[in-house]
């Protein structure tokens, strides 16, 4: 419940961000400011979520940046995200909203359990559930590319349990 | 007994000339009750010491192969007539055979052979049937084939799939560097031609009815495209670079069209598009992924793979469109599938247990039957006379290609000599 007000206020606080650098007279970090002050209605919980969340700075070359993880893992069979890689995604998100020249690609990965073509398929849904929840959070259409290689890029080799929790994956690749 | 003991031994066959075999195949599991057949090394008229290839080794692998046939080992051969009128029955008839195989290789000219070859039943002491091919030495492998596949069908009634190819993909390197080819092979594994080599993934090869095209997905570009490719000339034409998924392409049985999955409407949804101007028909509507349409014979429905109810099985949709009807309900994972030439048998990856192995459904009775035993078996394929099932298995840490005959009695590994072998597709017969 927290992480969905969270996320709403976000989305809120981008949208309103992109509105008003589409027009180009408003000074990213105003708005924010400004936003947080009349989400009152939300109290702690929007303040909490806004808190310190300057997505601009991050810089995708800091290895100790949130945006420095960059793989997103799911269960068998699932395309399901779970809340702490949202929280990520939606670091993510707005790096690129602040950064609309930005381009990222979401690669789809399944593990090799069943037949090819429908990993592809799976892989597929694993990179749009990311994409959803991205565009929920203000990332324009064109900022980002899916693209599915099902089993067939393996991030590791092997036949085990092991293996296979480290190849069910959407990589963002900017 | 010792004949099932002894396919079972894991019996070599195609050892003979390993330079020019990519693939290996090994018997892992006999039928008893193989025909018992004799083959005679083949005579030789010309000027080098001995014919260019061993036309009577071919012939023996090949029913050796087929899982039907037993055919004696060299050692055992009583006798070495290449003329009928060198055979004596009775010594065949001693060694409990009950065909034989002679004939003879002439060169004709330089370059130029004629082979001949005759089928006995020794028990009656008749002539069944035999002819004479000229060939260039090129194709002295292939009248082998051709040969093993008149032997087949005239003691079983059944075509040979000797003379056919399988398509197949390999991937060598690890994560950083990895290259993946699209190879042609004989049936046998001899003479593999790569016809597409990339650095990025390539799937999902699929022959043309005619045997001379071969469709698959490459992701050259860093997306999913379908291409189709002239097997012999190797001119390619791209066919589907939609937004989203280009996937599992697959002929229509009078080659105009191609069923494939694409999701540029949203999620994997299966379409048909026609070869010659691109126009598309969707197949199917559903919010799950639909993918992996196999064509039925008569070319009037399409089966495929979605997980609609909660997991992946398999489904029937009229290639005009409508509804579609469920076909498998036996475990919780029925994907892959490919229909028998006849249409009255699908193979599928079924999963179950931790495991996946291939299954086959009887459309008539509706009883599923697991033919495997691996634990990642995938990529079944019908051979085009319906007799064998080739498919993907993990063997240690490598895949490789495997054969099960459709009854589940009869089983072969082929083996690549590195890398990971998968996806094979046996050819239609061709025209």
């Amino acid at each position: 419940m927290k992480l969905k007000l969270g996320s709403f206020i976000v989305l809120a606080l981008l949208v309103v961000i992109t509105g008003c650098s589409s027009k180009g007279d408003v000074k990213d970090g105003d708005v924010t400011i400004e936003d947080r002050g009349t989400g009152a209605d939300d109290g702690a919980v929007a303040s909490g979520a806004a808190g310190g969340t300057d997505f601009s700075s991050y810089s995708l070359d800091d290895p100790n940046s949130p945006l420095s993880r960059r793989v997103i893992y799911f269960e068998y069979d699932s395309a399901e995200i779970t809340d702490a890689d949202q929280e990520l995604l939606i670091q993510h998100s707005g790096y690129l909203v602040a950064n609309p020249g930005q381009h990222l690609t979401l690669e789809g990965n399944t593990d090799e359990r069943g037949s090819r073509e429908y990993n592809i398929g799976l892989g597929d849904q694993r990179a749009l559930s990311v994409q959803r929840i991205m565009e929920l959070n203000g990332v324009a259409p064109e900022q980002i590319t899916v693209v599915s290689y099902g089993e067939e890029k393996p991030a590791a080799e092997g036949h085990s349990d092991a293996a296979w929790r480290l190849n069910r994956r959407v990589e963002l690749v900017y | 007994m010792s004949r099932l003991v002894k396919l079972l031994l894991f019996v070599s066959v195609l050892i003979a000339n390993p330079a020019r075999a990519a693939l290996t195949i090994e018997i892992t599991q006999g039928i008893e009750g193989a025909l018992p057949i004799a083959v005679v090394p083949f005579g030789w008229q010309g000027k080098a010491a001995a014919a260019p290839e061993n036309i009577a080794a071919i012939i023996t692998a090949d029913l050796n192969r087929s899982g039907r046939f037993e055919a004696l080992q060299d050692r055992d051969l009583v006798a070495h007539p290449s003329t009928a009128e060198q055979v004596k029955f009775q010594n065949w008839r001693m060694v409990n055979v009950d065909n034989l195989v002679i004939g003879q290789i002439k060169e004709t000219s330089d370059g130029q052979y004629s082979v001949q070859f005759e089928l006995f039943d020794v028990f009656r002491g008749k002539r069944l049937t035999g002819s004479t091919f000229p060939t260039g030495a090129r194709d002295l492998r292939r009248v082998a084939h051709h040969i093993s596949d008149l032997i087949y069908e005239t003691l079983t009634g059944e075509r040979g799939a000797f003379n056919t190819q399988i398509a197949y993909v390999t991937s060598r390197g690890s994560s950083k560097n990895r290259t993946y080819t699209l190879l042609v092979a004989d049936s046998d594994g001899y003479s593999p031609q790569t016809i597409l080599t990339s650095k990025q993934p390539l799937m999902s090869p699929s022959w043309s009815p005619d045997a001379r095209q071969v469709a698959y997905v490459s992701f050259e570009n860093k997306t999913s495209e379908i291409y189709i490719q002239d097997v012999a000339t190797g001119s390619r034409r791209k066919l589907a670079t939609f937004k989203g998924i280009n996937g599992a392409p697959t002929w229509s049985p009078d080659g105009s069209k191609l069923a494939l999955t694409l999701s540029r409407d949203g999620n994997p949804e299966i379409y048909v598009m026609n070869i010659s101007d691109g126009a598309l028909k969707r197949l199917t509507t559903s919010a799950a992924i639909d993918t992996e349409p196999v064509w039925a014979p008569d070319g009037k429905s399409v089966v495929f793979t979605s997980d609609r109810g909660g997991s992946a099985q398999l489904y029937r949709v009229s290639a005009r469109g409508g509804p579609a009807q469920r076909l498998t309900f036996d475990g919780k994972y029925n994907a892959g599938a490919d229909i028998s030439p006849d249409g009255r048998k699908i193979a599928m990856v079924h999963g179950g247990g931790g495991r996946y192995r291939i299954a086959v459904l009887d459309l008539d009775s509706g009883l599923l039957r697991i033919l495997t035993d691996g634990q990642l078996d995938e990529s079944p394929s019908f051979s085009p006379n319906g007799s064998m099932i080739i498919y993907a298995t993990g063997a240690g840490n490598r895949e490789v290609l495997s054969a099960v005959s459709v009854d589940g009695r009869f089983k072969q590994r082929l083996s690549l000599q590195a890398g990971n072998v998968r996806e094979p597709v046996w050819s239609p017969f061709g025209k």
